[in-house]
């Protein structure tokens, strides 16, 4: 069955073989259209002949008569011939363990597998199983070959393997998908929802490898989703960099697009650039600008394009160069864009066709800049080798430049140019000097001189473009210029070109009242050459008459009559039609009535000058560097370069994980690059509870590597200080009692805590919680949280009432203690405070919000770091639970409450940090709070100072610190008044006498590796379908126990790391998801802290719910 | 992105076609014909040629043509840096690009444009990565290849292209280790009628040759790296070294590889190492025109002008040319109009001439254009910009390798008006 649809085949397309080039085109187009008979194939008996050995050849065992076979094959595609009759032999040899034969067969299949399509199925369980092999070039080309089969047939399986293929380990393979996505999509565009998704996926990819081709597929797939792009802006400028050159060119043409639609414009909105203005005027244009507005602040985004594309411009590919160019050209500020001149003028010494493409660019620039190139004037000078494109290029270029200044030398540069042998080129030299001298009035004369003397010239062209130039410059002036006229007049005889000679009787005609002697004359040598004259010439001298019968009818009304009568006969019907319209329009009749009364204004109206403008003017709306641009016209799939926007879009949107720290502002102290890499890992994780907690339904904010919290470094560095400052007046205030004192401090907080609390309602009413609102409330800066509150504007209102809502929130009550999952209550360490560090309230729980990022800055200077491999890092998540320690009924009206603040104490390295919140419910105010001296266990503790007095109704939050020395045993001690003495105990969990500290997985594994046999206690537990998502495991460990996430490679292990506070030992746990089971498994020499944690990550895995 | 790829040789015959995407009928090269028609010279067809549907991206080099096909938007400066890296992974490989290397390898050929583009985006272009996957054809290996039935395919992904060193492979391994640097210089020049200068600027490059074993840090250092105006890198350099300390800091490819291009700033006045004293008339009426070209040494610090070869397109009125040269040979040719003497080496003592007449049409009047000379020389162990190599430091190894450092100056585009 098989081989007889292939002999039919075959048999079919002989006849394309033998019949040349062409015809085997069109078969390939329409595969097996031509169904040539018997006959004709038995006539070409020799090519089939040769075929039918290449097939035996094909079948034979032997491998190298394959390999030969496929090779010859291979000619024949690559030189245009039709092979496909060989297909089914060929397909055979998918599966051979020869590399070469494979590669090739794979060129085979990809050529003819959309015209053998049910043939080309046999293949497809080949790539499904290479898709597996543990070699990644394997995997990789099998999918670049599955991906090609255009067969429409396998787009479920091309999916399915698309999706595998861009969670593969090997970056070589991602970038393959990536690949794969474009070709899906041009296949079977109804896929795209599912590609946009795994886009999404690979747009997080921190490879640079990917990164290039993924931009690609997006802007192939899905180029208006630009909201994909915001949590990945900041990690594309950062890598750009060491993106391979081609990906560079992609992702900068992207970031254009990109910017201009997030960042206001860097340009004063009125300072339009007039072309003849200098530099010179810009600037002071600018800087009195500056002084009357409020000044332009660059989004800090905006500066790290700018920033990290500039190098590029030293990139050796040429594309590279143009891309970061044209970037600069549409996004950088004005006084910026000069950096790019160097680069773009170094280009020109590339090859031709760069060259052209580059002068274009520079041709649509210097129309708005000529002060960008005027520096590099001479680089512009034509060479006698030049080809006429770019001559013609370099011409436009010179021109755009020329000014008063200049245009001396240009004008001379240009008497060279007209007396090339290049005549098209000496003819575009003199529309050339045409422009110039209408664009700068002070060259006028010299131009229309050194014109006149063209007309001399000997060579045809030359002189006619002359003549069609003066003419146009003649229309801007013509009543100084009749000796001009005279001498064309003159010059007529000798001038044949039609253009030329029509350009000159126009010109009589248009201005006979300046010569008024000899246009009549002119008028009497045309009426005898008439006849011979071309078409446009005819048409003139109708006009010639017409307007002389109107100023001088006395001398010309025979003249007239006679060329009337000429035309009326001639064999053209558009002279015919000019000759009748106007004889009727002049020649006064009963008939012509109203008309011929206005015969002389119709004809002698004053028409306006022509402008001579650049074919490069107004290019510039296309996207430089474009194909569009090259073309001048709209060219398919081109995307539109959206105007700035008037206010820019939420800034926060791309708050994410820096790659580099950003080095903007100053505070080197404070950014170390190792902490800034811990801060990454802190907060790609905890934006994954958030993500989770959103319940995933906004695309945007699922992402898993970035994180909303986290802002970039120069952000948080220049709030650092304001924070600062904020908060220890904070803990100021709100020590001393006074009622009114506390309102003050209460309004400080006000808007971020409004946030909290629009954020509260929304949960409540169970809406996914805006990303915004509390990025914003995190980064704690005045301006941003005004900024966000404006967005969230709405919420905002039912809080104008906030004074009493704060006073509710500071009381501790139930409401907070809900398992909500939230970063707040950060405690604030200050270096400068340090020393009178007082156990004071530093804020009540509810409002010390503070940066995240200083607060890890901040960690990493007051710990010593281990090892680097054991950098200590800050907690991925803070519980809120509070725990009772003394309930106000047993505590006679004080009650207390504990909880874990999961920071480094500051009051001992072996210390657990606490937070003490104590509430005074009774009608009296409580004096001389402390804790007693005496303590009934061993614990060390570190003791709050004394609360002097505590107002009715009033709370006080404290720190203190335990060393309960690595053991769950409880810390009891006694909670005293002036009066009382209550005995309270703090029992830890096991999850809290934990530090999280970072590492990577290669160190994990190492540790891991030490800490076997009895170090090691491991579980399986069958996991609960809603925890099996990488978040809910990441959150899910994280609140039992205070350790840190350690980013892994492969997507179902999860690895956590800490240490001990007391002794340090090492805590490792990592979960190993397999399909519904996970195992979990802890290594730490501290075996009993081992198994107790073992026990609870358990509970907290198998248990649903948040 | 990329659609398809056609070779089309001087005469205007397709040789080779490869299609990344559904296969696109070679009758769309019809508008590339067309055009090639329209312009007079080869260099004058215009790179990019819009057609109904696709457009046709070309470039020209050796004598071939290299046409994309594009469908879509696309930066067309990408099509033509690919294509110009497409001819260069040829040359590097088989030596030259001609149709007949092309026809010879276009096995070769074929598996180096898969590798090369993927559904017609840039897949791998790093020629160190590229030999790893495919190995350049030589004779031994072809003859090898046959007796052992061995490939010329790689089975292993080039670990370049994971490394943060794409440009390098590992387990480079050599027993002599040798680094040469090649700093050429080229100026480009325009002088008038008169001998003065119009425009002149230097443009240079360093070129390397590094057989290093292992992962050798290189530095570089210039005694007087001010000169250096604009400059552009091999991926390989450090940028942010450079811009901090001037110091050419890298890990270099394995062989040949373009390490710098430069541009010496404008502020300099360039040392013009050749004058060409010339009298090239034509009488009115009379049919003969008088030619004469005398070279001699201006600004060379000393050392010998080479290689000095002059060219001339004449008028096309020109019917031949009776000249003799005083050393060298000269040819023109009477279709082309092009006048070409090659000159050798430029005694100072005796100065190389060429003088003669010229005849033209009878009956036509004198030419009013007078042609320009271009001129090629060549400077032996001399920048003229006068830049230095400081020194050449190896980091990382522990070997001491064989270093070496060559001047050479050059004419780029050196014109002389008449």
């Amino acid at each position: 069955m098989l081989g007889m649809s292939a002999n039919s085949v075959s048999y079919n397309e002989q006849g394309s073989v033998e019949s040349g080039v062409d015809a085997a085109q069109e078969n390939s187009s329409i595969p097996g259209s031509i169904s040539s008979g018997g006959a004709a194939s038995s006539l070409f008996s020799a090519d089939y002949k040769k075929n039918e050995d290449l097939k035996e050849m094909l079948e034979s065992n032997k491998e190298s008569l394959k390999l030969e076979a496929m090779k010859r094959i291979v000619g024949l595609i690559a030189k245009g011939k039709n092979a496909s009759e060989l297909f089914p032999a060929v397909v055979k040899n998918v599966a051979s363990k020869n590399i070469e034969l494979k590669k090739l067969v794979y060129v085979y299949l990809v050529r003819y597998a959309e015209e053998q399509q049910d043939l080309a199925l046999l293949s497809i369980s080949t790539f499904q199983r290479a898709l597996k092999d543990p070699n990644q070039l394997i995997r990789a080309s099998a999918l670049r070959v599955l991906s090609s089969i255009r067969v429409p047939i396998i787009v479920p399986i091309m999916m399915l393997a698309i999706k595998e293929a861009a969670t593969d380990l090997s970056p070589y393979v991602r970038k393959t998908a990536a690949h794969a996505i474009q070709k899906l999509y041009s296949l079977d565009p109804d896929q795209k929802e599912h590609l946009i998704e795994v886009i999404e996926k690979l747009l997080k990819d921190k490879s640079t490898l990917v990164a290039g081709s993924v931009v690609m597929a997006f802007e192939e797939v899905c180029p208006d989703r630009i909201d994909l792009i915001h949590k990945n802006y900041r990690k594309l400028c950062n890598l750009l960099v060491d993106v391979e050159e081609w990906g560079q060119v992609v992702i900068i043409h992207m970031l254009t697009r990109y910017a201009r639609t997030q960042f206001v414009s860097p340009w004063r909105e009125d300072a339009v650039f007039d072309e003849n203005s200098a530099k010179a005027f810009y600037d002071s244009e600018e800087e009195r600008r500056v002084d009357q507005s409020k000044p332009y602040i660059m989004d800090p985004d905006h500066r790290l394009l700018l920033r990290n594309t500039k190098p590029l411009l030293q990139s050796r590919n040429t594309a590279v160069v143009m891309a970061v160019s044209q970037l600069y050209w549409h996004l950088a500020p004005k006084h910026e864009l000069s950096i790019i001149t160097k680069s773009l003028v170094r280009l020109l010494r590339s090859h031709r066709e760069v060259q052209y493409i580059v002068l274009q660019n520079i041709a649509t620039m210097s129309i708005q800049r000529k002060g960008m190139f005027e520096p590099f004037m001479k680089s512009f000078y034509v060479r006698s080798t030049d080809a006429t494109h770019i001559k013609t290029l370099k011409l436009e270029i010179l021109t755009n430049l020329a000014n008063e200044a200049n245009i001396s030398t240009i004008l001379r540069e240009f008497q060279t140019y007209v007396k090339s042998q290049d005549k098209a080129f000496a003819a575009a030299t003199i529309q050339a000097i045409g422009c110039c001298a209408t664009n700068i009035s002070e060259v006028t004369d010299t131009c229309l001189n050194g014109l006149v003397l063209l007309l001399s010239n000997r060579d045809e062209t030359v002189v006619a473009e002359s003549v069609v130039v003066i003419k146009k410059l003649l229309q801007t002036q013509p009543s100084q210029h009749s000796d001009i006229i005279k001498h064309m007049a003159k010059l007529f005889d000798n001038i044949t070109v039609p253009m030329a000679r029509a350009s000159i009787l126009w010109l009589m005609g248009e201005y006979c009242e300046h010569v008024p002697k000899i246009a009549p004359d002119v008028l009497r040598k045309m009426a005898k050459t008439f006849t011979d004259e071309e078409d446009i010439v005819k048409l003139q001298i109708v006009n010639l008459a017409a307007k002389l019968y109107l100023t001088n009818s006395k001398q010309t009304k025979l003249l007239t009559q006679y060329i009337l009568n000429l035309g009326k006969y001639d064999q053209n019907y558009d002279i015919r039609d000019r000759t009748r319209f106007i004889r009727q329009l002049i020649v006064p009749n009963e008939k012509s009535g109203a008309l011929s009364k206005y015969a002389r204004r119709i004809l002698m109206a004053p028409k306006p000058a022509p402008v001579l403008q650049s074919a490069f003017k107004d290019r510039d709306r296309f996207q430089l560097g474009t194909l569009s641009h090259t073309l001048n016209s709209q060219a398919s799939g081109y995307l539109e370069l959206s105007d700035w926007p008037a206010v820019a879009p939420d800034q926060s949107v791309r708050n994410v994980e820096v790659v580099e720290p950003v080095k903007e502002t100053g505070a080197p102290a404070l950014s170390k690059s190792k902490h800034a890499k811990s801060n990454e890992k802190f907060y790609s994780d905890s934006e994954e509870e958030d993500g989770e907690e959103e319940e995933g339904s906004n695309s945007e904010d699922s992402s898993s590597s970035s994180s909303e919290e986290s802002v970039s470094e120069s952000e948080s560095e220049e709030n650092s200080d304001d924070s600062n400052k904020s908060s220890s007046s904070q803990s100021e205030k709100s020590s001393s009692e006074s009622d009114s004192e506390k309102k003050k401090t209460l309004k400080n907080k006000k808007p971020q805590q409004q946030k909290l609390d629009s954020k509260d309602r929304k949960q409540k009413n169970g809406n996914a919680v805006k990303v915004e609102s509390r990025s914003e409330s995190e980064s704690g800066s005045e301006s941003s949280s005004s900024e966000s509150s404006s967005e969230s504007g709405s919420e905002l209102d039912s809080d104008s009432d906030s004074g009493t809502d704060q006073k509710k929130n500071t009381k501790p009550k139930p409401v907070q203690s809900k398992p909500v999952i939230k970063k707040v209550e950060k405690k604030e360490v200050s270096l400068l405070d340090l020393d009178d560090f007082s156990p004071v309230p530093v804020t009540t729980p509810k409002s010390s919000i503070l940066s995240p990022n200083l607060l890890s800055d901040l960690q990493g200077l007051l710990i010593s770091p281990t090892a680097s491999a054991l950098q200590a890092s800050s907690p991925v998540f803070v519980p809120e639970t509070s725990h009772e320690l003394l309930h106000r009924m047993t505590g006679k009206g004080l009650s207390a409450q504990y909880r874990f603040t999961r920071q480094p104490c500051i009051y001992g390295n072996s210390m657990v940090s606490l937070q003490l919140t104590l509430s005074n419910s009774t009608d009296q105010a409580l004096e001389n709070i402390h804790i007693s001296e005496k303590s009934s266990t061993g614990q060390n503790i570190h003791r709050f100072n004394a609360i002097e007095r505590l107002e009715p109704q009033a709370s006080v939050t404290v720190s203190m610190g335990v060393d309960f020395n690595d053991s769950t045993q409880a810390a009891n001690f006694q909670l005293c008044t002036k009066e009382d003495e209550f005995s309270v105990s703090i029992q830890p969990a096991v999850g809290e006498l934990l530090l999280p500290i970072t590492m990577s997985e290669a160190d994990f594994t190492k540790e891991q590796g030490k800490l076997v046999g009895m170090n090691e206690s491991s579980a399986t537990i069958t996991m609960t379908p809603e925890n099996v998502s990488s978040q809910s495991v990441n959150r899910k460990v994280v609140s039992v126990a205070n350790l840190g996430v350690i980013p892994s490679g492969q997507e179902n292990i999860y690895r956590f790391s800490g240490k001990t506070v007391s002794s340090g030992s090492l805590v490792l746990v990592s979960v190993v998801l397999k399909d519904p089971d996970a195992v979990i498994t802890i290594n730490t020499e501290k075996t009993v802290m081992g198994s107790m944690l073992l026990r609870q990550v358990k509970t907290a895995l198998t248990n649903s719910g948040p | 992105m990329i659609h398809s790829l056609f070779l089309v040789n001087a005469s205007g015959d397709i040789f080779l076609e490869k299609h990344w995407k559904s296969v696109v009928s070679r009758s769309v090269c019809d508008y590339f014909f067309e055009a090639v028609e329209r312009a007079t010279e080869p260099e004058n067809v215009p790179p990019v040629i819009p057609t109904p549907h696709h457009c046709l991206i070309n470039v020209l080099r050796q004598r071939i043509y290299f046409v994309a096909v594009i469908q879509s938007e696309v930066p067309p400066l990408f099509v033509i840096e690919f294509l110009h890296r497409v001819v260069d992974t040829f040359q590097d490989y088989f030596g030259v690009c001609t149709e007949a290397a092309v026809k010879d390898n276009v096995v070769v050929v074929y598996e180096l444009l898969e590798e090369m583009l993927d559904n017609g985006f840039p897949l791998a272009t790093e020629s160190n990565i590229l030999k790893e996957l495919i190995k350049p054809p030589t004779i031994l290996r072809t003859v090898v290849n046959t007796i052992t039935g061995s490939t010329n395919v790689g089975e292993q992904l080039p670990t370049g292209q994971l490394s943060v060193v794409p440009w390098r492979r590992t387990g480079v391994k050599y027993t002599n280790n040798e680094a040469y640097f090649d700093v050429v210089e080229e100026i480009d020049a325009i002088i008038d009628k008169s001998g003065s200068t119009i425009t002149a600027e230097i443009q240079g490059v360093i070129d390397a040759c590094v057989k290093l074993t292992g992962m050798p840090d290189l530095t570089l250092s210039f005694m007087n790296p001010r000169l250096l105006d604009d400059v552009s890198f091999h991926p390989c350099v450090r940028f942010k070294r450079w811009e901090a300390e001037r110091i050419l800091s890298f890990v270099p490819p394995d062989g040949n590889f373009r390490l710098l291009s430069y541009h010496v700033s404008s502020q300099n006045l360039v040392a013009i190492p050749v004058y060409v004293k010339h009298n090239i008339s034509f009488r009115e009426g009379s049919s003969q025109g008088r030619f004469e070209l005398t070279l001699g040494p201006k600004q060379t610090m000393g050392k010998a002008v080479e290689s000095v070869l002059v060219s001339s397109q004449l008028p096309r009125g020109v019917l031949n040319a009776n000249l003799s040269p005083s050393q060298g040979t000269y040819t023109f040719d009477p279709v082309t109009k092009l006048l070409s003497w090659d000159v050798g080496k430029i005694n100072p003592q005796k100065l190389p001439s060429l003088k003669g007449s010229m005849s033209l049409q009878t009956g036509a009047s004198k030419p009013d254009e007078n042609p320009t000379i271009n001129l090629q020389f060549k400077i032996q162990q001399l920048a003229v910009s006068g830049l230095k190599v400081n020194r050449l430091d190896m980091y990382g190894e522990k070997y001491k390798p064989f270093k070496g450092i060559k001047y050479m100056t050059k004419a780029g585009k050196f014109q002389v008006r008449t």
